[in-house]
């Protein structure tokens, strides 16, 4: 059974993408919603992270590198200006997909294996990764005519 | 002075020491009966005044209806219209004192434009040539993402539905907004959220006929002081309602509540959730109205849950009895009215808890129904209008930015193509605005009827935003102020009294307030600034007309009748004529009294937000919902506010209103009684900290914060331990000096309730 795999990438990724969360609120303190929510939407990450404990317990979990290296390649140091706020989002965005179809992924082995309690904890998640996703795509929509046409530098 | 003669009181009242003036009981039901509140000049007497223009009172959101006096061509005073449903003939003291005196003084009367670094005086030619040259090489340049305007509460109707026009449909930018953010942005998102559109839905009879009053973070004796006296007229007659008040300070209106809690500052949502699982737990729900009515009762109970009387009381530092006892009244008491203000609207997680008042009424049904209701407080008199004109962050009509159908109406009522009307995103909210223009993509700013340099948070950054050599400004005031000091171009406008037009007051009640007197020498009404920049800039429709087709006051009311019609706020019934009496509400004495809520897919005013981070509902999962007139239920988890109190900063400092000033105190430092009762700002702090601190009454302490300080005496009283309270009108040892630049996720409301401070003596 593979599952185990699919485990440790989402484990990965969940951790690459709340370092990620972090760090974009780290480099753009002055955009304080950016900083804020990316602060509060680390912290429910560290959340589900929690929550796929007792799963890694049942099924183990094998690590692989993937969504580090994805991390690694995007986010060596956050940008500065109109655009380079848009591209961090961006990046956040792609990482968050990420996570989110790994999250489909282990959800469809959760309905094969029949385990309720790791559905139930795929849905809840599978939702905290749709604010994510929402979140950042209301944001990018919001600043990218003013990056791309107005910004200076 | 109060009129004595006329209604029995055989002495005059001073309005100073007696802010609401004598009582004139009223139980349950009963009519409000009136009392004419007057103060003319020193030396002028009724028989003196040549005519009574009929206005309303532009001094708070309540919007008393009065008459202005005029002698001689000059205002000399002001007195309360008897027959007015608002105020029944009543003024407060900002009113009695501060609507009037301000108007010869130290006025703005010919434009200034800056020449080698100073302000100097100039003709209108000369200074709307440079503001359109700016424009116009700007709009060639960069395009209308270079233009931001940035106005106010307390412009009329009129002048912000032609501001809406200008700016989205002849230039195009999404960058408008009022600082109505700082004010109210939260009582309309938070009524968007529930109901799908603005507009309150309670009115002022509802104080008459209530069996309970509930104020959320609203110092009403203080901010609302006629509404106050209406609320104290029924605790002092028979059958008063029982009052609760949610308010880190013990105010007067706390005082006289039954039930006081006082959470910390931003733990409102801990509290709410608390308020709504008691309710929730002791059966007090109307599963029949929330079955037909709501969307999302299973997630607001799971939500809620985990709040019980001991963790709220932990969170929000109350004590449970008192929140299970607040609970019970709601609960139980026939007809509950709710108002709901800064203290929720400018604290953290301000539009979340704002909806959780919504959701209490709604879970009980108790909502457009006599005595039973909501009222999203305003803050300033005519913020409603900028919310209806789009002159703020939303479009014309309580119109969906994300509905193309709603673009294209306005499209075709202005004649223009929808693409001029920016509706890629929610239109740009003041704190991204200044956040442009301090990265430099904003590089003309108008500013009308408001003073950022004062009313913004962390002033030390908004003054370096204004002297940027690469942003225009252009300042349109009656008075010069620590913004039009900054500012490239200032041009003199008219005030109240001196213009006509109408404005709509916190329970959606329009009134017309008409011209009594000229303005000073070659100021201008701001409609006509307005006006004249349309025409300089040559602005056109689709067919080559100017875009722009009225040329006053009535012509824009009825361009704007037109533009309202078939939305929720549609004024197409009214008209100056019919407002010539007194005011009248839009949309009826209550909003929903059918229970049907603005809520369809194709009519609502937004398709709503995430209540913990702000992201848009998407078209099609709102629509998935459908809601079809139902409201929503929206829930959210407390989270801990973004600053704490530390060990380098161990005090909460929160800023607010004194009774006797009205924002940035242009009008009311010129009131010698208002001035006087109040010439400087102070900190207020709790007696057990005072001691703390070693310090008494009246010394001098230095407040900080990260972001800068300010030096003022001390007051001992109503603050809770821990936390301070600092006046904000103060243009001088500014409150604006130690906030911080942090806003509410879905209204973008500035978080004025929480700076963490420190505090020594000098």
């Amino acid at each position: 059974m593979h599952l185990a795999t699919y485990l440790g990438l989402l484990h990965t990724s969940l951790r690459s993408l709340a370092a990620a969360f972090r760090e974009v609120a780290k480099g753009h303190g002055d955009e304080p919603d950016v900083q804020h929510t990316c602060t509060v939407l680390a912290s429910r990450i560290d959340a589900q992270t929690e929550k796929l404990g007792p799963i890694v317990g049942r099924y183990g979990e094998d690590r692989e590198d993937e969504p580090e290296r994805l991390h690694t390649a995007e986010f060596t140091e956050t940008r500065s200006g109109g655009v380079g706020l848009l591209r961090d989002l961006q990046d956040l965005y792609a990482l968050a997909s990420f996570t989110d179809i790994t999250w489909t992924v282990v959800g469809q082995a959760a309905q094969g294996l029949r385990d309720k309690e790791l559905m139930d904890v795929v849905s809840s998640c599978e939702q905290d990764t749709a604010r994510q996703l929402a979140w950042l795509q209301t944001r990018i929509k919001q600043s990218a005519p003013q990056a791309l046409i107005a910004a200076r530098g | 002075m109060f009129r004595a003669e006329s209604f029995g009181y055989r002495h005059p009242v001073d309005r100073i020491a007696d802010v609401w003036g004598p009582r004139t009981p009223h139980g349950r039901g009963a009519d409000w009966p009136a009392r004419v509140d007057q103060q003319l000049a020193d030396g002028v007497s009724e028989s003196d005044v040549d005519r009574w223009v009929p206005s309303a009172c532009v001094l708070c959101s309540n919007g008393c209806g009065c008459d202005i006096a005029v002698k001689d061509g000059k205002i000399v005073g002001v007195r309360g219209r008897a027959e007015d449903l608002v105020n029944r003939g009543r003024l407060g003291p900002k009113g009695l004192f501060g609507s009037w005196q301000a108007h010869g003084k130290e006025r703005l009367t010919r434009p200034l434009v800056r020449r080698g670094g100073e302000l100097v005086e100039t003709g209108w030619d000369t200074a709307m040539d440079l503001v359109v040259r700016q424009s116009r090489r700007l709009l060639e340049e960069i395009g209308p993402l270079s233009h931001g305007f940035y106005t106010s509460g307390q412009l009329f109707l009129e002048e912000y539905y032609t501001l809406g026009v200008i700016g989205k449909a002849g230039i195009g930018t999404p960058h408008m907004d009022g600082n109505t953010r700082l004010c109210t942005a939260t009582a309309a998102a938070a009524l968007k959220e529930t109901f799908g559109a603005d507009g309150q839905p309670a009115c002022h009879t509802d104080i008459d006929l209530c069996d309970a009053l509930f104020l959320y973070g609203h110092n009403m004796a203080a901010t609302q002081t006629v509404m106050w006296a209406r609320v104290l007229d029924r605790i002092e007659g028979p059958d008063r309602p029982r009052v609760v008040v949610v308010d880190p300070r013990t105010t007067p209106a706390a005082e006289a509540a039954d039930v006081h809690l006082a959470p910390l500052p931003g733990t409102n949502q801990a509290l709410m959730n608390g308020l709504l699982r008691a309710v929730i737990a002791n059966g007090w729900v109307d599963h029949d109205y929330v079955s037909h009515h709501t969307l999302g009762f299973d997630e607001l109970k799971a939500t809620v849950e985990p709040y019980t009387p001991q963790h709220v009381a932990e969170i929000c530092r109350v004590s449970p009895a008192g929140l299970l006892r607040a609970a019970e009244i709601f609960g139980t008491s026939q007809r509950v009215l709710s108002t709901v203000l800064q203290g929720f609207y400018q604290s953290h997680q301000a539009t979340a808890a704002s909806c959780q008042v919504n959701n209490l009424h709604l879970l009980r049904g108790l909502i457009g129904k006599p005595g039973s209701g909501v009222l999203q407080m305003n803050g300033q008199p005519t913020a409603q209008n900028t919310r209806e004109a789009g002159a703020d962050g939303d479009l014309p009509g309580f119109r969906n930015w994300d509905n193309p159908d709603h673009v294209e109406e306005l499209a075709r009522l202005w004649n223009v193509d929808p693409l001029t009307i920016p509706h890629w995103a929610p239109p740009t909210h003041a704190m991204q605005i200044w956040r442009y223009a301090e990265q430099g993509s904003i590089m003309f700013l108008w500013i009308s009827a408001t003073n950022p340099a004062v009313s913004l948070p962390e002033l030390a950054r908004i003054r370096r935003i204004l002297r940027q050599d690469d942003l225009f400004v252009v300042a349109q005031d009656a008075f010069r102020t620590e913004t039009t000091e900054l500012a490239d171009v200032v041009l003199p406008a008219a005030m109240w009294g001196e213009k006509t037009g109408t404005f709509t007051n916190l329970s959606r009640v329009v009134h017309l307030s008409e011209q009594a007197v000229a303005p000073p020498g070659e100021a201008r009404s701001d409609l006509d600034i307005f006006l004249d920049y349309a025409r300089r800039m040559d602005f056109r429709d689709r067919d080559g007309d100017p875009l722009i087709k009225w040329t006053d006051a009535e012509g824009a009311f009825k361009a704007w009748q037109e533009c309202s019609r078939g939305r929720p706020c549609d004024y197409t019934d009214l008209s100056y004529d019919k407002l010539r009496g007194s005011g009248i509400p839009w949309g009826g004495e209550r909003l929903y009294t059918d229970s049907v809520f603005p809520t369809h897919a194709d009519y609502c005013e937004d398709y709503g937000h995430d209540l913990l981070t702000g992201a848009s509902t998407t078209p099609t999962d709102y629509k998935a919902r459908r809601p079809d007139g139902r409201a929503f239920l929206k829930a959210a988890e407390y989270t801990p506010p973004p600053e704490v109190p530390s060990d380098d900063y161990p005090f909460i400092g929160t800023t607010g209103r004194s009774v006797y000033h009205f924002h940035t105190r242009t009008k009311t430092k010129r009131a010698p009684e208002l001035q006087k009762a109040a010439p400087q700002p102070w900190v207020e702090i709790s007696a057990s900290d005072a001691a703390d601190l070693g310090v008494a009454e009246g010394d001098l302490v230095r407040v900080e914060s990260s972001r800068g300080g300010v030096e003022v005496p001390v007051r001992i009283g109503r603050c809770r331990d821990g936390v301070v309270f600092l006046p904000f009108h103060y243009g001088f040892q500014a409150a604006n000096e130690l906030t911080h630049t942090e806003w509410d996720p879905v209204s973008k409301q500035p978080l004025y309730k929480l700076s963490a401070v420190r505090i020594r003596k000098v």
